[in-house]
Parts: structure tokens; C-alpha cells; sequence
């Protein structure tokens, strides 16, 4: 309730990232430092080992996907990164220092954002109040709509998001795609560093599915850092730069998504081991 | 078991399609198929809405998503009085008009009390006996022995109903028992309170505890502001109101933000201006019968002040952002780092405190505060009072100025019956119709804004 700031943080991240060109198209420039490293995690819930000794790197500017089956602890995985449960065993280096999130709140003091499946948008609020909920910037003690509404604009139009007709618009009103657009922005306005989607496209037809596809895209080509967790094939070979497989609460494949094609992946996910290399025609063939 | 699986991942073409270019940074043609759509839109309704149609258009899009506004009930109130105007003459009188004012103020305060928890998405069924237990504290604190000045007094009021809130919206909190249970444990324990509370206090001779006539407490009700004062006072305020909202709306639009129109802010402003005049008008006609009788009770500004700021405080204020939010998503709310309990409390303290204020006004009408307080019915017109005037039972929904509306609709029904001779039967029947009414309305309402999603 104390930070009267909310406002200026956001105009300094967007002119942060909209200066940084550099990284846009950095799908094979993997070569810098990871933003965020998992190092042998480990998770136990009583008997359930639901992760054993997970090793992922996240590098800033790209799309990770996380894959796996149900089961194979991806939600584990995006809550241990997002604070909610301390990992058990091995670390979490955070811009390459080690970090321990007690809760939520740290992870999202240090930048990490996640924009979990229900969106945790209030419907009967607009655009720019969903926006700014929680950290509303003040200006005689009244709080100072023309400064959220001139910043939520920016941040719109910084994400390319044209579909929504008017920012003062109750979010009751928005399409699904357009919900996912708005929890975005509101992630990028919060300075996150590391944005982590659970199922960003589940709930959404065709056409809100690319928009949303692309959305991730251009939140990354804006150096942040992006963890889209889906089942949901085409939408990963669709906006991953890079693919991280989970099988049974163990990391069985990491690499460029270049070095994946569906059917290995879909044997990662199913079996722990892929057999085929990538772009084997004999997949293609038995399947057609 | 792997052969399989990727049977429904239809072909491997169709992942390598979808990262054809169209998505990699083209964005524009992602968007492709609306794209003449959007450029309206995007320079459309509440945002740039330079136009009155624009406006116009913009409006029905916020009724039909839910956000029906101030105008449906006050064309509801206008065709109400109508038709109390054609049956009884005498309804349209500058004594009955006065009267019903008077009468409206109450229902109004009960109505923006219950309005903080309906925001919440709550209940307080304790309204009705906190508003007698406020009265009945202002009352003995005024009165021998205690003697203290009036606004002492009215303070101690406020305080032990905000302290009642407060109590009840910690159990509601803390013990995380519904609202319902703990306030409807309230209406029963502050009816005993009530009379417990007159069969200490000697002076209140049968259970009634009267207030002194040339005390202010008594005035704020039975004692008018001179009529050259309240002409005065109206431009004053309308003065103000049209200087903020058309400087505001100015540089909203110097700054690119969204703004009415100018019609639009010059009709709001005329609409005030009318009610305004036609308020001080009405009351500036003399209603006395055998000595001149004349002036704008002093309650009235009164309530609108207390409006007013709750207004401000609800709309204007992060604490008042906050509510909305936690009545509209409370997950949302916690997870935006919101105190939701916090607020809660803060609410059921506003809600008790005001249902305080409503028992001044009570007090005041009557010249005494008894133990016959009807509680229970009190506590179902402040639900209605919300309700008929725009507040959603749903939470999330609802402002001060729809507790005004509400509660002029109460008493012009209340009123209007009465004149007619209709029986008490009747006018709860009335009141009951007129309540289901504005339920359905909102619900349909509701319901529509959802679908559109």
C-alpha cells in the first residue's frame, strides 16, 4: 500500500526495453549469461518425488518452453521458480547469483512475474485499474488516473496489443485473448524481468491463440524473459526458441527448439528418450 | 506405446506452418482480419469519444456489458412520481415534498451504509439495530445527565458504531464466519443492546429516550437553512462542480487521456443545476401553516456532504480501488498484494459507522430514539435502497449516488402510498415489487455482460 512509485517504474522499464533492439531477433543468440538457472532441484511431498535433480536454464529475451506430460511437474516447477514452495534440495541462481524465495513476493520483487491460467483480473474493474491494482501511483493523495491511464496506454501500444477498443473498458467486456493481453501488460508494467505463463493459450479459439502466440513473441523480442508452460504442441513449435521436456518430475531434454521436431518431443514427453533425430522423415511417413 | 501417442498432434506440418513468418514479428498481419475494425475502435468510444454519438454508442456498450449507470433509475423515479403527481395532488406539494426529503435521508444513509458491503460482495444484516444503538448513544450522551455538546455527542456515535463495524468485520475475518451469519447475530445482539441500553438510563421514561428541541442534534432535521443561504450555497457548489468538471475534462483531453464529450459534461452539469434548483426551489416555497415555514432542511446537506466524501473516498482513493477490486476478484486482489482482510474490516467498519450516522438522522426525524426501532425492516430498505439504486448483491458494483437514488425511490413509494391512503399491507407489497424489479434488472444486466466475454 506504500509505493507511491508504481508509475515512474513502469515508464522506466518500457524506455529500458524499447532501447535494447539488440536482442529482438536473438533466437540463436543463446550465448549470453542464463537470467535464471535451476540447479538440481529436487521436490518431495511426502512419499511423491515430484522433481529430481531439475537442471534448467532460462536466458533472458527468448521463449522456454516447458513441456511435459501431466504429471511430469511442470506446475511444481513454474511454483518452486515463482516461490510459492522452497525447493528441497539444489539452488536457484537468479542473474547468476543464488536465491532463496520465501514467497511470492520476493520472486516478484526480483522480477519474476506469473500469469497463471485464471489471470487474476477483477472483471468489474478496467483495463488500466487491472493494471495498476495493488500499486496505484498517487498525486495529492487521490489516485492519479491520467498518469496510470497515459502509462497503461504505452504499454498497450509497446506490446502491439490494437484489439481493445478503449482502456477504460470493464475487463468483464474482453476477450479471452484480450484478458491474456491485459495480464501481460500488467506484467510488463511490473518491471518483471522473467514472465511465466501456465497454459496461456487453453482456453482460447484460433484466431486469439496467435494473437496471444504472438504477444509472447514480442514480449520477448522486447528482452524479457519468457517461460510458457503448455501441452499443447503447436503452440510451442510456434513460439519456443527453446524447448525444456519434463518426464516424470525429471528434465529429459533441454535445447534450441530448431533441434526438436513434434514427434521427438512427443516421445520426450511420453517415454523420457527419444530414439529419432530431429526431422526424420520416417516419423512423418509412419504418421501420414 | 510411443508409435502412438502422436497420433493427435494431426501431421508434424502443422507446427512448422504456424512458425512461418505470420507470427515471427509481423505482427500486423496477425491481426489482419479486424484490422480495418481496429483502427475505429482504437480511436473510438470512452477513449476519444470527441462525439456525442460516439458517447452514445460507447454507453450502450457499457449497459450491455453490465455497467448500466445512473440513467434507467432516474427515469424509473421520474415515471414514479408521475404517477403519484396524477393520483394525489397534494404529493407535488412543497410540505410533502419537503417531507419526503426528510424521510428519504434516512432510507439514503442506510443505503450507503449497506453499500460497503455489498461493494465487497457482503452482507450486513446489523444496520438497522446499530443505527438505533448510534442514535440511542447520541441521544443519552446529549442528554442529562451526561450533557455533553452536541457534537460530542454525534462523536461518541460514531465512534461506537465504527467500533461495532469494526468488531463484526474482525469475526467476519478472523473466524472467517460469513457476513451474514455474524451480522445476522448483530441484528439480534444490538436489539438487546438497544433496550438493554434504555432500561439502564433513567431518563429514557418507557423505553424512550428523548432529545431536547433546541438541541442541534434535533435541528439537523427540524430546523431549515434560511432560503437566502441555501440559493447561495447551491451556486456556490454548482460554481464549483462545473469549474472542476470542465477543467478536468480539458485537460483530460489536452493530455490524450479519455474524456466525455463536452455535450455530455455540459449535460451532467445541467442536470445537477436542475435537480439543484428545483431542490432549493421546492424548499424555499413556504409549507407552514400558521407561521412561515421555509428553507432547506439542514440534513439535506448533510447527507449529500456524507455522499459526497464517501464518493471521493470510493472512487478517488486507493482504500475505495481496493474494494471494488476485492468485491469484483479477491484472488485477484491478494495476489496484487492487496490486505484483502484488512480492507474487508475497514468495510464492515465504514458500513456500521454509517448505519451510525443513519441512526442521527433517525433520532433527529423522530425528536427520540425508543426501543421500538424497527431494525429489521430498516436493515432490509438499506438492501433495498442499494439494490433499486445500482449496487450488485454480487459485489464489485455500486457507488453513493445509487444509495441517493435508491432511497429517494423508498420514500417517494413509501410516500406516495401513503397520501394514496394505501394500507401498510400495501406498501410493502409495493416496495417488495419495486425491489424485485431492480434485482431482476440487474441480474439480467449481469448476465448479459457475461456472456460477452
Amino acid at each position: 500500500m506504500g509505493n507511491t512509485g508504481g508509475a515512474h517504474c513502469a515508464t522506466e522499464t518500457m524506455s529500458s526495453t524499447s532501447n535494447s533492439p539488440a536482442t529482438a531477433s536473438g533466437k540463436s543468440s543463446s550465448n549470453g549469461a542464463p537470467l535464471l538457472e535451476l540447479r538440481g532441484i529436487t521436490k518431495r511431498f511426502g512419499p511423491v518425488q515430484a522433481l529430481t535433480h531439475i537442471n534448467i536454464e532460462i536466458p533472458p529475451g527468448q521463449v522456454t518452453a516447458l513441456a511435459g506430460d501431466n504429471g511430469a511437474g511442470k506446475s511444481v516447477t513454474i511454483k518452486t521458480i515463482a516461490g510459492l514452495w522452497p525447493p528441497d534440495e539444489g539452488e536457484i541462481l537468479w542473474e547468476g547469483k543464488p536465491v532463496h524465495f520465501h514467497g511470492p513476493r520476493d520472486a516478484e520483487a526480483a522480477g519474476i512475474t506469473t500469469i497463471y491460467q485464471d489471470l487474476a483480473l477483477a472483471d468489474n474493474l478496467d483495463i488500466v485499474q487491472n493494471m495498476f491494482l495493488g500499486h496505484e501511483p498517487l498525486r495529492h493523495g487521490l489516485l492519479d488516473e491520467a498518469t496510470m491511464e497515459l502509462t497503461a496506454k504505452a504499454t498497450l501500444k509497446e506490446l502491439s496489443v490494437r484489439t481493445i477498443r478503449s482502456i477504460r473498458q470493464p475487463v468483464a467486456s474482453l476477450s479471452g485473448g484480450q484478458r491474456q493481453s491485459v495480464a501481460v501488460a500488467k506484467a510488463v508494467m511490473a518491471k518483471a524481468k522473467l514472465v511465466i505463463m501456465d497454459e496461456p493459450t487453453a482456453a482460447l479459439g484460433v484466431s486469439q491463440t496467435r494473437t496471444v502466440l504472438s504477444l509472447i513473441k514480442r514480449l520477448a523480442s522486447q528482452g524479457v524473459a519468457v517461460l510458457v508452460v503448455s501441452h499443447n504442441l503447436n503452440d510451442v513449435f510456434a513460439v519456443a526458441d527453446r524447448i525444456v521436456v519434463l518426464y516424470l518430475g525429471n528434465m529429459v531434454a533441454q535445447a534450441p527448439a530448431s533441434e526438436f521436431d513434434p514427434s521427438s518431443v512427443v516421445d520426450y514427453m511420453t517415454t523420457g528418450r527419444s530414439g529419432r533425430s530431429a526431422g526424420n522423415g520416417a516419423a512423418a511417413g509412419k504418421e501420414g | 506405446m510411443p508409435e502412438e501417442t502422436p497420433s493427435h498432434f494431426s501431421s508434424p506440418s502443422v507446427p512448422s506452418e504456424l512458425q512461418e513468418p505470420p507470427l515471427s514479428t509481423e505482427l500486423a498481419e496477425d491481426e489482419a482480419t479486424p484490422e480495418s475494425d481496429v483502427d475505429v475502435m482504437a480511436a473510438a468510444p470512452e477513449v476519444l469519444a470527441d462525439s456525442l454519438g460516439d458517447y452514445l454508442r460507447a454507453y450502450v456498450v457499457r449497459i450491455r456489458s453490465g455497467e448500466s449507470g445512473a440513467l434507467p433509475i432516474v427515469a424509473g423515479l421520474i415515471v414514479i412520481i408521475i404517477f403519484f403527481q396524477i393520483e394525489r395532488s397534494r404529493f407535488g406539494s412543497a410540505e410533502n415534498l419537503v417531507n419526503l426529503f426528510e424521510q428519504a435521508s434516512l432510507y439514503i444513509m442506510l443505503g450507503a451504509a449497506q453499500l460497503f458491503a455489498l461493494i465487497l460482495s457482503e452482507i450486513d444484516l446489523s444496520v438497522g439495530f446499530v443505527a438505533g444503538v448510534g442514535g440511542m448513544v447520541i441521544a443519552e450522551l446529549i442528554g442529562p445527565p451526561v450533557n455533553f455538546p452536541w457534537w460530542l455527542g454525534i462523536l461518541g456515535g460514531v465512534v461506537v458504531t465504527a467500533g461495532i463495524g469494526y468488531i463484526q468485520g474482525t469475526l467476519i475475518t478472523r473466524l472467517h464466519v460469513p457476513s451474514f451469519v455474524v451480522t445476522l447475530a448483530g441484528l439480534l445482539f444490538f436489539e438487546g443492546v438497544l433496550i438493554e441500553l434504555a432500561s439502564i438510563d433513567k431518563q429514557a421514561v418507557g423505553g424512550v429516550m428523548s432529545i431536547s428541541t433546541s438541541s442541534v442534534v434535533y435541528k439537523l432535521v427540524n430546523s431549515n437553512i434560511s432560503v437566502g443561504v441555501s440559493w447561495v450555497i447551491l451556486l456556490v457548489v454548482l460554481a464549483i462542480f462545473a469549474a472542476v468538471s470542465l477543467y478536468g475534462a480539458a485537460r483530460r483531453r489536452a493530455q490524450g487521456l479519455s474524456a466525455s464529450p463536452l455535450s455530455i459534461t455540459l449535460f451532467r452539469i445541467a442536470a445537477y443545476a436542475i435537480g439543484g434548483i428545483a431542490l432549493v426551489y421546492v424548499c424555499s416555497i413556504n409549507r407552514g401553516l400558521l407561521i412561515p415555514l421555509k428553507g432547506v432542511p439542514y440534513v439535506v446537506p448533510f447527507v449529500l456532504l456524507v455522499l459526497l466524501v464517501y464518493s471521493v473516498m470510493l472512487g478517488r482513493t486507493r482504500l475505495g480501488r481496493y474494494m471494488y477490486a476485492i468485491g469484483g476478484n479477491p484472488e485477484a486482489a491478494r495476489r496484487a498484494g492487496i490486505k484483502v482482510q484488512g480492507v474487508r474490516r475497514i468495510a464492515f467498519l465504514f458500513s456500521a459507522m454509517t448505519a451510525g450516522l443513519a441512526g442521527l438522522v433517525y433520532a433527529s426525524t423522530l425528536g427520540s430514539v425508543s426501543t421500538g426501532v424497527d431494525g429489521g425492516t430498516y436493515t432490509l430498505y438499506a438492501v433495498a435502497a442499494a439494490v433499486i439504486g445500482g449496487a450488485s448483491l454480487f459485489g464489485g458494483r455500486g457507488k453513493p449516488l445509487h444509495a441517493l437514488l435508491g432511497g429517494l425511490v423508498i420514500a417517494v413509494v413509501y410516500n406516495g402510498l401513503a397520501l394514496m391512503g394505501i394500507s401498510a399491507a400495501g406498501q410493502f407489497i409495493a416496495t417488495a415489487i419495486v425491489l424485485l424489479v431492480a434485482a431482476a434488472v440487474d441480474a439480467l444486466v449481469r448476465r448479459r455482460g457475461a456472456t460477452t466475454v
